[in-house]
């Protein structure tokens, strides 16, 4: 923000408040209240107001306070922040970029957990970025405030408080759309994202004791992805499990499946498996036994392994 | 709040301070607009175009209200407001170009016949979704405000979208933050087949504006000197820092919502009889007559003048060819992502194959 006058934030709590995860702490103090917007209580009319801000040639950033109040946005989001670009034959762009909370782990219930980005990337003219550790969540948002397109800005909440890393105060970017192998091994490649990268670097070291190698790829940008990391990696290992929080059915993990059967169906050694969230909305109580876990994860390993 | 009567008479003490050439000049354009309108349906039942949706009967607040702009304000159309482009100077080959949605269409043959955009002239590219460009008025002019332009934006929207969500998000946000938005509600009674009686349980359009802090007015919509007037003062008064405000142009929509549907199946003959008497374009005609600065020869040379118009850039458009393959791709992002490169690839070769 001190580099680039552009740069807006607007949202609920933003402002004097820092957010309701203090993502934004500091800021209001720092840039005022024109550049540090509190607004009224309306996700669509938050993302509303950032698509003519970015149209008149500013870079609103809006946070939307939890993914699952983003709803009364979808219509902006769909309709118009997505569709802008092309609608107009590239007179007119909206690089605006949501940043909103997502996941579970919080003892949030339905509506503090969800992880919808598929729907996300299921919309022509959005990327769509979830950050897994600090060190990738400044290097990502520097490259989605330097983008020249809408961006949705997944912020795992899980990790806000449970995950530290070193942050250099140096600027540094991390490109949209490139994976990170965070683990290299040869038996078994695991593709993952958000706080589900962390259950499945726990279930690596699992089933690192077992005898198998696991490589873990950090998928980072699900829109566009990184086509070509996944693919050397699956003709290293030839055995796949993809792990969401996410529900199963038409979650992400469906479209990196399906992107491998239709390129190297031989060279699979074993069925891919997918580990995610059950197809029911997000429980309370029994949050644990919905979300992925280490175990699950290791089970899915030991299966595709011993195929 | 009306200047002309229908029969012409005019009010003299709030008569508009308008120039001859310059009413002539306004005149002429309804009268484009109108027959354009008329050009249009026939294009489209002819199926030479796919779809049409026109202004028939709204001439007035388009023109009016969009005359009461400087260059530099920015408009957000809904989808009936050509009228407005062609005041910027967008010219009727442009128009054209996107009624046949062909390669030379700023919008690369992408957008329904009048969901129109054109940076140059700073008239947004709209949308077929009701209301959602409210808020993005609201935005561009908050952040003029932050950059301190004195510009004011202008949305256009009609009854029905008073009703959506958007409406409801963009006045509140611009009560709250002051922003130099004008609010222009084109009631013209209809929501395809909804009648605006089903719409609000509201006296007025204009009186919802009361409970988001700013003014609401109403004028009649088919008087373009009251509509010009009201909106002038509008813009005044947001471009001097006082804020929003909603105006309620009360017209009638004498055609169709759309070439897609037929109002004789909910409209009564008589009620669309008594609109036509108070027709926007010839309540203009009488009162420029009465000033003697429009004649017959003057209208059968207009008439005959923009039918000729429209002919000619129906017979350019009409030769230019589609879009080319790519653009189906291109403009979805800055650049082309992989997938939509292969994507592109898969389909030209399905086409060689074809060929």
């Amino acid at each position: 923000m001190r580099r680039n006058d552009k740069i807006v934030l607007l949202g609920e709590d933003v402002g004097v408040n820092g957010g309701v995860f203090r993502a934004t702490e500091g800021l209001y103090k720092e840039f005022g209240s024109n550049r540090v917007i509190d607004t009224p209580l309306a996700e669509s009319g938050i993302v509303g107001i950032s698509i003519g801000m970015a149209l008149y040639g500013l870079k609103p950033v809006p946070e939307i306070q939890f993914l699952d109040f983003i709803y009364p946005a979808f219509d902006q989001i769909q309709s118009e922040l997505a569709k802008f670009r092309y609608r107009s034959g590239g007179q007119y762009t909206v690089p605006v970029v949501i940043r909103t909370p997502y996941g579970g782990g919080i003892r949030g219930s339905h509506y503090h957990s969800q992880s919808t980005e598929a729907f996300f990337v299921h919309t022509p003219g959005l990327k769509v970025v979830i950050p897994a550790t600090p060190y990738d969540t400044k290097g990502l948002l520097t490259s989605a405030l330097r983008d020249p397109d809408p961006v949705m800005f997944l912020e795992p909440k899980k990790i806000y408080r449970t995950v530290r890393g070193e942050v250099p105060d140096e600027d540094y970017t991390i490109p949209i759309g490139k994976a990170n192998i965070a683990r290299e091994g040869e038996d078994v490649t695991v593709f993952a994202y958000g706080a589900m990268f962390h259950v499945a670097m726990e279930a690596a070291e699992l089933a690192a004791s077992k005898g198998i190698n696991v490589e873990i790829v950090d998928i980072r940008t699900l829109m566009p992805f990184d086509i070509e990391t996944v693919m050397s990696s699956v003709k290293k290992t030839g055995r796949v499990v993809i792990v969401h929080e996410a529900c199963k059915t038409c979650g992400f993990g469906a479209e990196i499946a399906a992107q491998i059967a239709e390129r190297a169906l031989l060279q699979l050694e074993a069925p891919i498996i997918r580990v995610a969230g059950f197809d029911v909305p997000f429980p309370y109580v029994l949050e644990d036994e919905y979300l992925p876990n280490a175990n699950r994860v290791l089970s899915a390993i030991e299966k595709v392994h011993n195929f | 709040m009306q200047v002309i009567k229908p029969t012409g008479e005019y009010v003299e003490e709030i008569e508009p301070d308008i120039s001859k050439d310059e009413l002539r000049k306004l005149y002429k354009l309804m009268v484009l607009l109108r027959n354009l309108d008329i050009r249009g349906l026939q294009l489209q039942r002819q199926g030479r175009i796919g779809f049409f949706i026109g202004s028939l009967g709204q001439e007035a607040c388009q023109i009016g209200s969009a005359y009461a702009l400087k260059p530099e304000d920015w408009i957000f159309p809904a989808y009936r407001e050509i009228g407005v482009a062609l005041l910027r100077g967008i010219t009727l080959k442009q128009v054209m170009n996107q009624y046949f949605a062909n390669a030379e269409d700023l919008e690369k043959g992408r957008q329904l016949t009048n969901l129109y955009g054109a940076r140059s002239v700073n008239f947004v590219t709209g949308s077929a979704p009701i209301a959602t460009q409210l808020p993005h008025a609201v935005g561009a002019a908050l952040a003029a405000k932050i950059r301190g332009d004195p510009i004011v934006t202008l949305v256009y929207f009609g009854e029905g979208a008073t009703s959506e969500n958007d409406f409801h998000a963009g006045m509140n946000f611009a009560g709250v933050f002051k922003t130099p938005t004008i609010f222009f509600c084109q009631n013209n009674h209809w929501a395809i087949s909804v009648p605006v009686e089903k719409q609000t349980g509201a006296e007025t359009i204009a009186i919802k504006a009361k409970a988001y802090g700013f003014e609401g007015v109403r004028v009649d919509g088919n008087d373009i000197l009251a509509v010009y007037r009201t909106t002038k003062q509008a813009v005044e008064k947001a471009r001097n820092g006082g804020g929003p405000t909603l105006i309620e142009a009360v017209t009638y929509r004498m055609g169709p919502h759309s070439s897609s549907d037929d109002p004789k199946r909910y409209i009564a003959e008589q009620e669309l009889e008594e609109w036509q008497k108070r027709d926007p374009i010839t309540r203009f005609r009488r009162y420029l007559e009465k000033k003697r600065i429009w004649s017959e020869s003057d209208e059968k040379k207009t008439q005959e003048g923009t039918n000729q118009e429209i002919d000619e850039a129906i017979a350019y458009a009409e030769k230019v060819p589609r879009p080319a393959l790519e653009t189906l791709f291109t403009d979805v992002y800055a650049e082309m992502p992989w997938h939509l490169e292969e994507q592109l690839r898969e389909l030209q070769q399905e086409k060689g194959r074809e060929e």
